[in-house]
């Protein structure tokens, strides 16, 4: 069952808000031990929560647009009094002493929270193998990682653990492991959604953002979680997105570019299944084109010194002070180093090092400075794109699913896999992982469709479109 | 691996300072390899002439962002200080900042 016939039956009082939770439940614990999706389940809270639901239902109120629904989060949303670990030893065992925005609105909405779900350490990686806790597997061959950095909320959904979940998207964690996972994956603009209680990783880019195994319930989720918020100061002024209604309204004359620039690196399946995504469109009534951004490819590059940079600074605060992990040492200089060296794993250390090079005296101007001003650039193309096309569109992901461990050795080999989906975090673009088919190895191929910023209506409308002109 | 590693291991030891991370011989050695061929890759970016060109730290044209100045709860003190590694007195303890006098 999709999230929005769940809502609707339960806030109909066809069905129990329990009935639906104990089910989700069954599948997890029938298959959580070989995905490791969650990195906790919450059993007992989400059995309550349903049966406040249903109290309300009984007495006649509306729970909510969400009502009954199970939902997993990303281990890196802050949930008042509930471990969030963000996929690290350093706050293993932490319970914030408050709720992220987007939580707080979710249990407005009568959405029933049932787990955190597994990540790359502080979201610092495109396979969920970069966990202290462990890899999180594909759910449609568990050989294979399931992408990431929100690797668990993607094999949350595709194994059917629940209808939704969220995920946090700074360099493509939400849409690169939707695609390798054969779900929706929406990245919103910068600022449509709060990132208050979303534990930063580099917040220039940083953008919370719904997982779901139908676009009609990424839809549902994003209106629930998005619009202003005072307590984070980036967060647009106005309203959430209005999307859920203009799902049916198709792309007949919608302008869409094929990024020219992005589909030299892809496999020869993915790039098939790209060629079909575009005819499919243009079979629907789009003007399909090839479009150009002549310095998307120095994206990676741009972004790689960018949100190290970033992420150095914010990472500062883990130094065994606070909250979290402390290693003693005979003076604080020494327990800073001891505790960062015992607490942060390869891939964190790596990227700290990294950003604070680049950061550093006779090294900013080439790296840092330069990065910000290719972030310019970017901009200005996809400007100029824009002038032609209503839309862009290419590829998630250069590959399908890889193996576990294939490149674990190689940080660079794995920083490729961003190349499709970083462009969109620097310009603050809207973006969003449509399943269409799948490879020579059966794995889930996700085609990404691009829009300018606040363009989340026309964005959702031809992902609506792509959902239905999909292979089954 | 690059022929010229365009970062020593000698700026690796500097840099895990300005981190404060402490870190083995062995990490020194293999991320002064794998920072080396990232900063490779960077070199597209470090060499572009992008004279002209102003940089984006940011993707919104924001402005200062204030709030309205009134008393609001915040968080409480005794459950903050409880997700401390140590506490004394209403506040956060730490090992010592000094050394001995000389």
């Amino acid at each position: 069952m999709t999230a929005v016939e769940i809502a609707a039956d339960v806030r109909a009082g066809r069905r129990s808000a329990r009935e639906v939770v104990e089910a989700h439940l069954e599948t997890i614990a029938a298959r959580e031990q070989e995905v490791h999706a969650f990195n906790l389940v919450l059993h007992a809270d989400a059995l309550g929560a349903a049966d406040v639901i249903d109290r309300r239902v009984a007495a006649g109120d509306d729970p909510g647009p969400l009502a009954g629904v199970p939902i997993a989060l990303k281990d890196n949303l802050a949930t008042r009094g509930i471990p969030t670990t963000c996929g690290s030893r350093i706050l293993d065992g932490w319970r914030p002493p408050y709720d992220a925005t987007v939580v707080t609105r979710l249990r407005e909405a009568g959405a029933v929270i049932v787990g955190k779900t597994n990540m790359d350490e502080f979201a610092m990686g495109s396979s969920t193998e970069n966990s202290a806790f462990g890899p999180t597997r594909n759910p449609h061959d568990p050989s294979r990682v399931p992408g990431g950095s929100s690797g668990g909320s993607a094999a949350a959904v595709a194994a059917g653990f629940v209808p939704l979940a969220l995920g946090s998207d700074t360099g493509g964690s939400i849409r690169q492991p939707a695609a390798l996972c054969g779900v929706v994956g929406m990245k919103p603009t910068y600022g449509v959604v709060s990132r208050y209680g979303l534990v930063a990783f580099a917040s220039s880019l940083d953008q919370i953002g719904p997982l779901a195994a139908t676009v009609a319930d990424a839809a549902a989720l994003l209106e629930v979680i998005g619009g202003h918020d005072p307590l984070d100061s980036t967060s647009i002024a106005g309203p959430a997105p209005r999307v859920r209604g203009v799902l049916d309204d198709g792309v007949e004359g919608l302008r869409v570019g094929v990024v020219r620039e992005l589909t030299g690196g892809l496999d020869p399946d993915v790039a098939a299944r790209l060629n079909e995504a575009a005819a499919a469109l243009a079979g629907a009534g789009a003007k399909v084109d090839d479009a150009s951004v002549p310095s998307v490819g120095l994206g990676l590059s741009a972004y790689y010194l960018i949100a190290t940079a970033e992420a150095s600074s914010n990472l500062a605060r883990y130094d065994g002070v606070r909250y979290g992990l402390r290693v003693d040492a005979e003076d604080v200089t020494a327990m800073y180093g001891a505790t960062r060296a015992a607490g942060f794993g390869a891939e964190v250390k790596r990227r700290i090092m990294l950003g604070t090079y680049a950061l550093s005296a006779g090294y900013y101007d080439a790296y840092y400075g330069q990065a910000q001003r290719v972030r310019t650039l970017l901009i200005r193309d996809f400007e100029a794109a824009y002038a032609q096309f209503d839309l862009l569109l290419s590829a998630t992901s250069p590959t399908t699913a890889f193996p576990l461990g294939a490149k674990s050795d190689d940080p660079l080999a794995m920083y490729l896999s961003d190349v499709c989906t970083i462009p969109s975090n620097l310009a603050g673009h809207p973006a969003a992982s449509v399943p269409f088919g799948t490879g020579d190895d059966g794995m889930p191929v996700g085609i990404q469709l691009y829009a300018p910023a606040l363009g989340e209506p026309v964005l959702f409308r031809a992902a609506a479109a792509l959902e239905r002109s999909a292979p089954r | 691996m690059v022929d010229k590693p365009s970062l020593s291991r000698d700026d690796v030891v500097h840099v895990a300072v300005l981190a404060r991370l402490v870190l083995t011989d062995a990490e020194i050695d293999e991320f002064t390899g794998q920072l080396a061929a990232v900063l490779e890759h960077a070199a597209d970016v470090a060499a572009l002439d992008t004279s002209g060109v102003p940089p984006t730290a940011h993707p919104l044209p924001l402005v200062n962002v204030l709030r309205d100045d009134v008393v609001r709860p915040s968080l409480d003190r005794d459950e903050v200080l409880a997700a401390a590694p140590a506490a004394e007195s209403g506040r956060f303890k730490v090992p010592r900042i000094l050394g001995d006098a000389p």
